[in-house]
C-alpha cells in the first residue's frame, strides 16, 4: 500500500516534469523557427536590383579598379587577396594563350610578348558577379553569406565560421579568406557606398568608363542602356549561376 | 611578413595561370582526415550490421569490436572539422542556424542522430544486460559508472532482454541507411560543387561510400587481429576468410566505380579535361596510380582473389590478411587525398596549377591530423577496457 | 488488458527528451536577434556595412572647393576622368583640408599606367605613347597640364 503511494507520487512528478519540458521545447521551437518560413517574404520591387557591366573594348588595364578597391575596403596589399583584379590575355600567332595578372594588375601591365607574335590581346577585369542564383550562398552552412534584397551578395563577418565552402563553390575565384579577420571576404559592390548613393570605388576611378553598375529594374539606367546597345555575355553561362556581371566583347579565350 | 612567406614561395612555384585568390589551398590535410574517419565509422558499422541483420554468424567475434571501433572514431570525427575552421569558436552556429540548402549544414544533425540514436543506442541495447550484471559485481566507483550507463533500467528478465534484442535489431536496420547518409553526405559535399570538375559528379557520393566500406572492413579485420594478439588469443581464420570475402567483393565494386568515373571523364573530355589530364599525369601521379591504384587496390585485389581460390596455410593467410588490410587503408587514405587535395591543385581557370605546402604545426597542420587519427585508438582501448566484449554475459540462443 | 511496455522505452524517451529540450533551450538563447527577418541570415549584417568608413569621396566633393579645376577639366579630353582616379582616395583630404592628405602624382610611370604602349589597349580606347622614345628626360607634366592635357605649357 505504501509502495503504491510512493509510485503514484513519483509518476505525478515525472508527468509534470515531462509537461514542463514539453512546453519549453514547444515554445523554444516556435520562437526560433520563424525563419524557416522565410520563403513567404515577398520581393520588394521598390528596391534596386543591382547589376554590373564591364566593357572589354574600353578597358586599358590601368589597374586603378583593383588598386582603389584595396584602399577602400581594407584588403591586405599582399598579392594573394583580391576582391577584384585585371587579367591580360595575349593570343599568340601559334594559337597559344598567355594569361597574366601580376599583383592582380594593380601595378599595371608591361607588354611581355613582342608585337610580331601577337594575334590579339585584351584585358579582362574580374570581380564578384553577384549571382542571382549564387552557388556560394547556396553552400554556406550557417547563413553567413546571403543575397541582399538589392541583389548584392554580402558576407556577415560577425557570423562566418571560416569553413571555406563558399570559396570552393565560387566558379569565378572571387572569394578568399581574409588573413587578419579570418572570415570569408569578397567584393561587396561597395555596399557601404551604395547605401550613401556613392558609386563603388572601382567604378569611381575607372578612367575610360569601362565599368558601370546600375539598377536592372530601371529601364532608364545606364546599365540597362548598355545591355540594350551591346552584345553582352556572362562568364560560365553553362553553370547557370545567374551572374549579373555582363561583359561586352568577351572573347572565347577568356577563362 | 613571416605569415606570408609560404605564400610567396607557393606563388613562385605556381605554374600557368591561376586566379590570384587561389594561391593557398582552402581545404588541407584535416579535410582529408575527416572523410577518412567517417568512412571508417560507416564501414565498421556496415560490417557489424552484416552479423546482426543478415545473420552472418561467423562474424560474431567481431560484432562488438566493430561497434566499439565505430564509436571510438565517431567521437573524434567532429574534431578535424572544428580545428580546421578559421573561426572554431563559432562552430556551434552550424547547429543553431543550419542553412538548409547547404550539405555541410546537415552535418551537425546527421552526426548527432548517428551518434545518439544509432551507435550509442545499439551498443546500449547490446551491452545492457552485461552492464547490469557488472554493476552488481563491481564495487565502488566502477559500480556507480555501470549503474549510470544502464540508465537505471535494471530489468534483466528474459522478456526485457528479448526486447533488448528486438529494439537493437530495429536500430541496426535504421542504422544502415543512417551510416550511408553519414558518409554519403560528405561525398555529396564534393559531388555537388559545379565549380570544380574534379569533384562535380553524381558518382562521387557512391564512390566515397564504397571506399568507406572497404576501409571500415579492413580496419575491423586489422583491429580484430591486433586485439587477439594482445590478448594472446588465437585468431579464428574463418572469421578472417569471411571478412576477406566481403572485402574482396566490395573492393571490386569500388574499383569499378572509380574506373567508371575516370573512363566517363576521359570519354566526354569536356572543358576541364586537358588540365585534369595534366594533373593526373603530373602532381597526382604518385598518389593516384601508385598509392591508391597499385598499392591500395590492385595488389589487394589480386591477393584476395588468390586467397578465394587457393587456400594456403593458415599462418600465411593471416599474415596476408594483415598486410592487405594495411594496404587497403593506405589506398583509401590516398583516395581521400587525391579527391580533396587534387581538386584544389588546379586552378578554376583550367590554365594553371598551384602547390600544396602542408605545415607541420598549427591547428591545420600534419601533427594535428596525426593526433586526430591516433586519438581514436586510445579511445578504443579505453572502450574495450570499459566494455570488454569477451566478458559479456553469453547470449542464450 | 495490461499493455506491456518494455522498460527501456520510457527511460530512453526521458533521456532523449531532456537532451532535445536542453538543445532547444540553448538555441533559443544563442540565435542572433535579427536572424530570419529577410531570409536565412542575420539582417543586421546589412547595417554593419553602413557603419564602414569610406575612403573615396566622389568628385562632387572635390568640386565643392576646386571649382576652377572642374571648369578646366571639362574643356579637354580628361573630362570623363574622376579626380580620385589620379589623386587617390580623397575623403581624408575632404575632412581635413590638408594638402598632405591627398596624392599629387607627377612621375612618367604614373601617366604611363594608362598611356604607355601596350598591344592589349585598343587604339580608340586611349591615346598611347611610347615612353621609351617620347621626351625621356622630362616629366609628362612639364609640358602637359593634367587637367587640360592638349594645352601645352610651352
Amino acid at each position: 500500500m505504501g509502495n503504491e503511494g510512493i509510485k503514484s507520487s513519483r509518476r505525478k512528478f515525472v508527468k509534470s516534469a515531462a509537461t514542463l519540458a514539453g512546453a519549453t521545447m514547444g515554445y523554444a521551437w516556435l520562437k526560433s523557427s520563424h525563419f524557416l518560413l522565410y520563403g513567404a517574404e515577398p520581393e520588394d520591387l521598390s528596391l534596386p536590383w543591382y547589376g554590373i557591366g564591364i566593357d572589354i573594348e574600353k578597358c586599358i588595364g590601368c589597374g586603378n579598379c583593383a588598386k582603389s578597391c584595396k584602399k577602400e575596403n581594407d584588403v591586405p596589399l599582399e598579392p594573394f587577396f583580391f576582391r577584384n583584379w585585371v587579367e591580360q590575355y595575349t593570343v599568340k600567332n601559334d594559337g597559344s594563350v598567355d594569361i597574366v595578372s601580376p599583383n592582380g594588375g594593380i601595378d599595371g601591365f608591361v607588354q611581355r610578348v613582342p608585337d610580331e607574335d601577337i594575334f590579339k590581346s585584351f584585358f579582362v577585369a574580374k570581380m564578384c558577379n553577384h549571382c542571382a542564383k549564387s552557388p556560394c550562398e547556396q553552400v554556406c552552412p550557417v547563413g553567413a553569406t546571403f543575397l541582399s534584397p538589392e541583389g548584392v551578395v554580402l558576407i556577415d563577418e560577425k557570423y562566418c565560421i571560416g569553413c571555406r565552402y563558399c570559396v570552393q563553390a565560387c566558379p569565378y575565384g572571387c572569394r578568399f579568406i581574409h588573413p587578419v579577420k579570418k572570415v570569408a571576404n569578397k567584393c561587396t559592390l561597395c555596399y557601404h557606398r551604395l547605401k550613401k548613393d556613392l558609386a563603388p570605388a572601382c567604378m569611381e576611378v575607372c578612367p575610360t568608363g569601362a565599368r558601370i553598375y546600375g539598377n536592372l529594374r530601371d529601364k532608364e539606367s545606364d546599365l540597362v542602356k548598355y545591355l540594350k546597345e551591346h552584345t553582352t555575355q556572362v562568364l560560365r553561362p553553362n553553370l547557370n549561376t545567374g551572374a549579373k556581371l555582363y561583359y561586352n566583347a568577351l572573347s572565347s579565350e577568356t577563362r | 611578413m613571416e605569415t606570408y612567406q609560404h605564400l610567396y614561395e607557393i606563388l613562385a612555384n605556381s605554374q600557368g595561370y591561376i586566379f590570384p585568390n587561389e594561391i593557398d589551398l582552402q581545404w588541407g590535410i584535416l579535410i582529408v582526415v575527416y572523410p577518412f574517419i567517417t568512412g571508417l565509422v560507416a564501414g565498421a558499422f556496415i560490417l557489424a550490421s552484416l552479423e546482426r541483420v543478415f545473420k552472418v554468424r561467423i562474424l560474431k567475434p567481431t560484432y562488438q569490436i566493430a561497434l566499439l571501433t565505430a564509436l571510438a572514431f565517431l567521437l573524434v570525427a567532429t574534431m578535424p572539422l572544428i580545428s580546421h575552421l578559421a573561426k572554431p569558436q563559432r562552430a556551434y552556429e552550424i547547429m543553431i542556424t543550419p542553412h538548409l540548402s547547404s550539405a555541410m549544414a546537415i552535418f551537425g544533425f546527421v552526426y548527432l542522430w548517428y551518434l545518439m540514436v544509432v551507435l550509442l543506442l545499439e551498443i546500449w541495447f547490446d551491452y545492457r544486460h552485461s552492464m547490469v550484471v557488472w554493476a552488481g559485481e563491481k564495487k565502488g566507483f566502477m559500480r556507480w559508472v555501470y549503474r549510470v550507463l544502464t540508465l537505471g533500467v535494471n530489468d534483466i528478465s528474459p522478456r526485457a532482454i528479448s526486447w533488448d534484442r528486438k529494439l537493437g535489431h530495429i536500430i541496426t536496420i535504421v542504422g544502415i541507411p543512417s551510416a550511408f547518409i553519414l558518409h554519403g553526405y560528405v561525398g555529396f559535399i564534393f559531388g555537388s560543387l559545379k565549380a570544380n570538375p574534379w569533384w562535380s559528379s553524381p558518382l562521387i557520393p557512391i564512390i566515397f561510400l564504397f571506399s568507406a566500406m572497404v576501409s571500415g572492413i579492413a580496419l575491423v579485420m586489422l583491429v580484430y587481429m591486433v586485439i587477439s594478439y594482445i590478448r594472446k588469443k588465437v585468431v579464428d581464420v574463418n572469421v578472417l576468410d569471411t571478412i576477406g570475402k566481403y572485402l574482396f567483393f566490395i573492393l571490386i565494386l569500388d574499383f569499378t566505380l572509380e574506373s567508371l568515373d575516370q573512363v566517363h571523364r576521359i570519354y566526354e573530355a569536356e572543358e576541364s579535361f586537358e588540365i585534369i589530364q595534366l594533373l593526373v599525369s603530373g602532381k597526382l601521379y604518385l598518389t593516384l596510380f601508385i598509392s591508391q591504384g597499385l598499392i591500395g587496390t590492385i595488389i589487394p585485389l589480386i591477393t584476395l582473389a588468390f586467397l578465394q581460390f587457393y587456400k594456403r596455410k593458415i599462418r600465411l593467410r593471416k599474415s596476408i590478411y594483415f598486410i592487405v588490410s594495411i594496404l587497403v587503408l593506405i589506398g583509401v587514405y590516398s583516395m581521400r587525398w587525391n579527391v580533396v587535395i587534387g581538386g584544389q591543385l588546379f586552378s578554376k581557370s583550367f590554365s594553371g596549377f598551384t602547390e600544396f605546402k602542408v605545415g607541420l604545426i598549427g591547428l591545420d597542420g600534419t601533427l594535428m591530423a596525426a593526433f586526430w587519427l591516433l586519438l581514436p585508438i586510445g579511445i578504443l582501448a579505453f572502450l574495450l577496457w570499459l566494455l570488454p566484449p569477451w566478458k559479456m554475459v553469453p547470449e542464450e540462443e | 488488458m495490461k499493455f506491456y511496455i518494455p522498460p527501456q522505452i520510457p527511460r530512453l524517451a526521458l533521456v532523449f527528451g531532456i537532451v532535445i529540450s536542453l538543445f532547444l533551450l540553448a538555441r533559443h538563447f544563442l540565435i542572433p536577434d535579427t536572424f530570419g527577418k529577410y531570409g536565412p541570415y542575420r539582417a543586421a549584417a546589412m547595417d554593419d556595412y553602413t557603419q564602414l568608413e569610406i575612403h573615396y569621396s566622389g568628385q562632387q566633393a572635390c568640386f565643392e572647393c576646386h571649382q576652377d579645376v572642374e571648369d578646366l577639366k571639362a574643356t579637354d579630353v580628361h573630362s570623363g576622368i574622376h579626380c580620385e582616379t589620379c589623386h587617390g582616395p580623397g575623403q581624408k583630404h575632404v575632412l581635413s583640408g590638408e594638402a598632405a592628405d591627398i596624392l599629387k602624382p607627377s612621375d612618367r610611370e604614373f601617366c604611363g599606367s594608362c598611356h604607355s604602349l601596350n598591344a592589349a589597349r585598343q587604339q580608340d580606347a586611349i591615346f598611347q605613347v611610347d615612353l621609351k622614345e617620347h621626351n625621356v628626360e622630362k616629366e609628362c607634366i612639364d609640358c602637359h597640364n593634367s587637367h587640360q592635357p592638349w594645352e601645352m605649357k610651352e
